[in-house]
């Protein structure tokens, strides 16, 4: 094993994917000479040069839309977009096409597409700050990706990229230079499946991309004081694998979600009706959620900084909940 | 089809009387101080960021004639969309300088509050509206303020600006049709600097130039040295002209070069030979215009000199008062979400007020 960065996995993933499999190839803004606006592709261009890896002008629509295209055409796509915040733009393209065709097509078409983009803050404010994973989660037809270490991340983009299916494989900009544990060898990891990251028996912590990291910090100082959170890293938004979560609450009886986004219509109201709901009994609270401010986000750093509850916040959340 | 380049200044330094806007020697004088004033701000920009003092900026240099030629013909009433390289128009709609930086500092001296990235410049008094960062959305934005003028009675111009990469998305193209079909009073300006981040224009359209796609929409394209700032000024006024008079949208590329890299997160040294970047500093527009001044007897080095450090030592001046004031308080974090404070924001804002609870 090696220490690698969440960068660093992604590369090697798409490398690997596109030696192995010569229909994948790579299109989006920036992604080629230059090595992507994250350096996630940098000297793949070198490598596998102009007709496996495209500079595309800036549309967000089309490269979406070329993407699905060249997917129904045979290839492997895998579409960058440079930011989530853009996939705005491309949003018809990915609910109303990639999601739908195989559906709409009584099952004659796969559209065998990863889009990877990267979530993220950092003062970058209002249109720049987004993560929007609720939005892509709500969508059958779809698998939603969003791993949280570089271990996971490099295991399910290669999954991804040989999924017969769309993937929104939503990366975090703020994890890329992470390090984890890497193996040098081939491995891949099954889209789908929820990870305890770490085990504990108070409290069960839902979490996913970066708020992991927030978890787990959380986790590290209570233990300290003796209190033991179970954490669960989802991976994947969809599906949903709820095991890990189940088990967890019938030995803990509460949970908190994490999620960066707003809370309103989020991941954590999704996970909470679905404990409330399939495991009421084990429950001896109600399933508690912290996100993002109800706010777009701004960019002075002094309110930035109020935006997202931290591993203090969630520290005193969870005394709070066991008290 | 090849659109022809339209130029006034000379290599000699002369004026083509033929294409000569006829500015008097006071307008000659303001467009070469707000030139020198715009490169003053952007170099300070730069080094404000560098230094760690401001988190982000997005330069002009070498652009300084397409965005003074351009923001001098506007008039009292028109209304500007910019893209976040247009600094340069603010200021001359009136924007001032302090809110300009202050804008930077995103603290309590920012009128918008510290909401936005530095270069997301927008001023209601100044009709200036706020910088989208998602490129060319502004242009269809553009179009319905403008059939808003029309439908009003209103005889005013509206401005959009977007760069050569702009020009590449479905809202330029969309933009540009829905000003043909309701001839609308619009000038859509292009800033063709050569390169959308990294990537040089060739790779973005194998259009001859970013103006003959006004054919397709039926209206007139029109093509500027844009380093030339007496012909972006007339080609710009014309337009205006046109648009204000009822007789519909026009589409202006100005050729010009992006000297600086793209932003502080990029470094075009990697991405651009050094001789290209040369070539063109040589073409310095500010440089042009002052050599056609000093010809028409209207400059000489010294007072030259004298500009830019009149300039620098206003900028100095502002960021020094910017930079001092207090940053901007927490509790406006929920302020302005919708027109009126809704209850759960209200009770956010109890919360922004409890340092121990945050
Ligand atoms: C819809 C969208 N996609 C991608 C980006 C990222 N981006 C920011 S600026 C830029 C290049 C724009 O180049 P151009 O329009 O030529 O303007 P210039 O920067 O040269 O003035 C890109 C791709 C964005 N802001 N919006």
């Amino acid at each position: 094993m090696s220490q690698k960065t969440y960068r660093d996995a992604l590369r090697e993933a798409l490398r690997e994917e596109m030696i192995r499999d010569e229909r994948v190839l790579i299109l989006g803004e920036e992604v080629g000479v230059w090595g992507g606006t994250y350096a996630i592709t940098r000297s793949m261009f070198t490598e596998f040069g102009s007709k496996r890896i495209l500079d595309t002008p800036i549309a967000e629509a089309a490269i979406v839309g070329t993407a699905v295209g060249a997917a129904m055409g045979g290839l492997r796509p895998v579409a960058e977009l440079m930011t989530i915040n853009f996939s705005l733009v491309a949003m018809d393209q990915i609910v109303n096409n990639a999601a739908k065709i195989h559906y709409m097509f009584g099952g004659q078409i796969r559209v065998p597409l990863v889009i990877r983009t990267p979530a993220g803050w950092g003062q970058l404010a209002a249109t720049h700050s987004q993560t929007f994973e609720a939005w892509f989660a709500h969508l059958p037809g779809l698998i939603v990706a969003m791993p949280g270490t570089p271990y996971d991340a490099k295991g399910m983009l290669k999954s991804a990229i040989r999924s017969d299916n769309p993937v929104m494989f939503i990366e975090h900009a703020r994890l890329y230079g992470i390090k984890g544990e890497v193996p040098d060898g081939e491995y891949t990891l099954p889209l789908g499946v929820s990870d305890v990251k770490r085990p504990g028996r108070d409290i069960t912590i839902v979490a996913y991309s970066r708020m992991l990291h927030v978890a787990l910090g959380a986790a590290e100082a209570l233990a300290k004081d003796g209190i033991e959170c179970e954490v669960i890293d989802l991976r994947t938004l969809r599906p949903l694998d709820m095991a890990p979560v189940y088990a967890s609450v019938k030995k803990t009886h509460r949970a908190l979600v994490l999620e960066e986004d707003w809370t309103t219509c989020g991941m954590g109201a999704e996970i909470a009706a679905r404990i409330s709901h399939d495991r009421f009994d084990d429950l001896d609270g109600p399933v508690e959620r912290m996100g993002q401010v109800e706010v777009p986000m701004p960019y002075a750093r002094n309110l930035e900084a109020l935006m997202f509850p931290d591993e203090r916040q969630v520290t005193e959340k969870v005394r709070e909940m066991l008290s | 089809m090849e659109l022809p380049l339209r130029v006034v200044l000379r290599e000699d330094g002369s004026a083509d009387p033929e294409l000569d806007p006829g500015l008097d020697d006071e307008a000659l004088r303001i467009l070469f101080r707000k030139m020198a004033l715009l490169r003053a701000l952007d170099e300070k920009g730069l080094n404000l960021q560098r230094a760690g003092r401001i988190g982000f900026y997005i330069g002009a240099t070498g652009q300084e004639a397409a965005e003074i030629g351009s923001g001098f013909a506007l008039e009292e009433g028109d209304w500007v969309f910019p893209s976040y390289r247009d600094q340069g128009v603010a200021l001359l709609q009136g924007y001032p300088l302090s809110e300009l930086i202050g804008q930077l500092f995103g603290n309590s001296s920012d009128v918008t509050k510290g909401r936005q990235m530095p270069n997301h410049w927008c001023d209601r008094a100044a009709r200036v509206v706020s910088v989208s960062s998602p490129v060319a959305t502004q242009l269809p934005q553009a179009v319905g303020t403008a059939y808003a003028a029309k439908l009003r009675g209103e005889k005013i111009a509206v401005i959009g600006y977007f760069g050569d990469g702009g020009s590449s998305t479905g809202e330029f193209h969309a933009a540009m049709n829905f000003a043909g079909v309701f001839r609308t009073p619009n000038v859509f300006f292009c800033s063709n600097n050569r390169y959308a981040i990294s990537l040089p224009v060739a790779r973005q359209t194998a259009a001859a130039s970013i103006a003959a796609k006004a054919a397709a929409y039926g209206i007139p394209g029109v093509r500027v040295d844009g380093n030339d700032v007496l012909a972006v000024f007339r080609v710009t006024r014309d337009a205006l002209e046109r648009a204000r008079a009822g007789e519909g949208p026009t589409l202006i590329e100005a050729l010009t070069y992006r000297i600086g890299s793209h932003s502080t997160s990029d470094d075009a040294t990697r991405y651009r030979p050094a001789e290209e970047v040369e070539a063109w500093r040589g073409k310095d527009p500010i440089k042009r215009f002052a050599a056609h001044l000093k010809q028409r007897g209207l400059l000489d080095d010294p007072e030259e000199k004298a500009v830019f450090e009149e300039a620098r030592e206003e900028v100095r001046r502002t960021v020094a008062v910017c930079e001092a004031a207090p940053p901007v308080p927490p509790e406006s974090l929920v302020e302005d979400v919708y027109a009126e404070m809704p209850w759960h924001l209200e009770e956010q804002r109890e919360w922004t007020r409890m340092p121990e609870k945050r």
